[in-house]
């Protein structure tokens, strides 16, 4: 009994395992993949790759060409980019699908409405809102050791794997590992 | 004088805290002793095999983390398998140790998860279910870490895993290797030679070898009668020829075997992730393959993998097009349940869910 009892005792002394959630919080992963998508309307084309890939196809996008310049490539216009969150799972596969590190997944996790309507992340929420984008499948950003949601949001200028050392630095790696040459630096 | 009885049918689910899932049982009782058993199927069917063949090859890896939720990791990897050899691609080696890895930590959180539900059954509440829950947070926190995600992780891919661990994750891991040591010794000193727990599982509910083979029961629950069957050993798939493991054995096959078995396996799974971590060289994660891909018209393939109930299988046949012509999963759960009948009739009541809850049933891979 005496053994048993100090069991109880050194665990009563134990710090314990619980958060009691909506005061304290625990912090998440840098790669969690959360419900407040990242949008970066300068990178995105429209290309709508995000929205074919989506296992449920759960993101609409409208676009018209655009008026200015169609002849010299510029990108289209895009009317509507809305994700119905209700049905998304979170699987980040459109992440995954952009090809030009438009969109990302967000880092919360507490999207309660009201309305079923208002479930659905429109275009213009897209625009407003905070960029605090989840590093999942952006190792880019895993390089400059941030954490979504603490310190500042980021702009398009600095989600972009182009100038990224580690872009360059990983396809060295894949060339090595191919058994190639690696002496024909990046321009 | 005798009293005159007669025999009873009780509908135990499918809404019952003690059915793990919806799995509903109709069972005739003389008494307190089974006299017949028949399982009721299909409460949780979605269709998994039909929206598969509506989504192109990659998009069908989010489906499978949601047959059997206790094991996304290990479901994955069956599905992977499935395509890669469609495909006839392979993994780079990091990618298949990543593979490995991962899918042994997850059969480690699915045995506890097992494990604490089955003892939770024979009526101690909560305690050994939050010592098993404790370790499996741990897990579930590196897989968040790894994936973004801590049940429905969709890490894996034909041709390797999505992305390469961050920075953090082996410092972390290398933390949980160290405290789980610990943890582990808890939970065995708490339950292997627990007095009740021997009483009331010892010889209760034996499964003979030879109808578990006849069954086609895999899994801990074959293993358990005897039989020294794991897929992992007859036919490697990723790393697991590269790593040294035994397979447990029971002997009886009842259900204090088959709960034995699995926490000798945690140990195992164990001594598999100290040699991964120790073996892995950095390298790429993942063949580089279009984000769209198709299979030969005609092409058929079967993957196979251990996981944690049994053997998992996706039998896939391509028409040529982005998406599987036929997606058939073979899942270790339903074919467990057809042990049912031998485990349960004539035992008693208060055996039945003990029983049921060895087996370790998840209803999400029984209907898929
Ligand atoms: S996270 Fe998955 S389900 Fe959600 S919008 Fe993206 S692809 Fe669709
Ligand atoms: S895939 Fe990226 S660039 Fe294309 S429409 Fe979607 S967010 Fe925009």
């Amino acid at each position: 009994m005496v053994k048993g009892l100090a069991v109880t005792l050194s665990n009563l002394m134990r710090k314990p395992f619980t958060t009691s959630y909506p005061e304290q919080r625990i912090r998440q992963h840098p790669r969690f993949r959360g419900e407040e998508f990242t949008w970066y309307e300068e990178r995105c084309t429209g290309c709508a790759s995000c929205a074919k890939y989506c296992p449920l196809g759960i993101i609409k996008i409208v676009t018209s060409p655009s008026e200015t310049a169609p002849l010299q490539g510029d990108k289209y216009r895009l009317e509507t980019f809305d994700i119905e969150l209700q049905r998304c799972m979170f699987c980040g596969l459109c992440v995954e699908a952009c090809p030009y590190d438009a969109l990302f997944m967000g880092s919360g996790f507490e999207e309660g409405q009201y309305k079923r309507t208002d479930l659905v992340i429109t275009i213009d929420r897209l625009r407003q809102a905070e960029k605090n984008p989840s590093t999942w499948f952006r190792p880019q950003l895993e390089g400059m050791d941030y954490r979504p949601g603490e310190g500042r949001p980021l702009g398009w200028r600095e989600v972009g794997r182009e100038n990224w050392r580690w872009h360059q630095h990983e396809k060295a790696g894949m060339r090595l590992a191919a058994g190639r040459d690696d002496s024909e630096g990046e321009a | 004088m005798t009293i005159r009885t007669e025999p009873m049918t009780v509908n135990v689910g499918p809404q019952h805290p003690s059915t793990h899932g919806v799995f509903r049982v109709r069972i005739t009782f003389d008494g307190e002793d089974i006299v017949e058993v028949e399982p009721v199927l299909g409460y949780l069917h979605r269709g998994s095999e039909k929206l598969a063949e509506e989504r192109n090859y990659v998009q069908v890896v989010t489906l499978t983390d949601r047959l059997d939720y206790t094991s996304s990791m290990i479901n994955n990897q069956a599905y992977c398998l499935a395509v890669e050899q469609l495909l006839g691609i392979e993994p780079p080696p990091r990618g298949k140790y990543l593979r490995t890895l991962a899918a042994e930590l997850q059969r480690i959180a699915s045995h506890l998860i097992a494990v604490g539900f089955f003892v939770q059954e024979l009526g101690a509440f909560g305690t050994p279910l939050m010592y098993t829950f404790r370790s499996r947070e741990r897990i579930l926190d590196l897989f968040e870490m790894l994936c973004g995600a801590r049940v429905t992780v969709s890490y894996m891919r034909p041709g390797g895993v999505f992305a390469d661990t961050p920075a953090d994750f082996w410092p972390a891991l290398e933390q949980f290797l160290e405290d789980f040591e610990g943890e582990l010794e808890e939970i065995e000193n708490l339950l292997l030679s627990n007095e009740i727990l021997m009483v009331r599982t010892r010889g209760v509910s034996p499964l003979p070898a030879d109808v578990a083979i006849n069954c086609s029961v895999s899994g801990p629950v074959l293993r358990a009668s005897g039989v020294n069957w794991d897929w992992r050993k007859m036919a490697p798939y990723d790393a697991y020829d590269q790593v040294e493991f035994d397979i447990p054995v029971g002997q009886n096959g009842d259900n204090y075997d088959r709960f034995w078995v699995r926490m000798q396996e945690v140990r195992q799974s164990l001594r598999i992730v100290r040699q991964c971590v120790a073996q892995i060289e950095p390298g790429p994660v993942r063949q580089e393959l279009p984000l769209v891909l198709r299979a030969a018209p005609g092409a058929e393939a079967y993957g196979r993998v251990e996981a944690s109930k049994g053997e998992l299988g996706f039998f896939l046949v391509s028409d040529g097009g982005v998406s599987p012509y036929r997606c058939k999963i073979r899942s270790p759960s339903l074919i467990n349940l057809t042990i049912t009948e031998h485990l349960l009739l004539g035992w008693k009541l208060a055996d039945m869910i003990v029983s049921l809850g060895s087996v370790d049933i998840n209803m999400g891979e029984v209907d898929r």
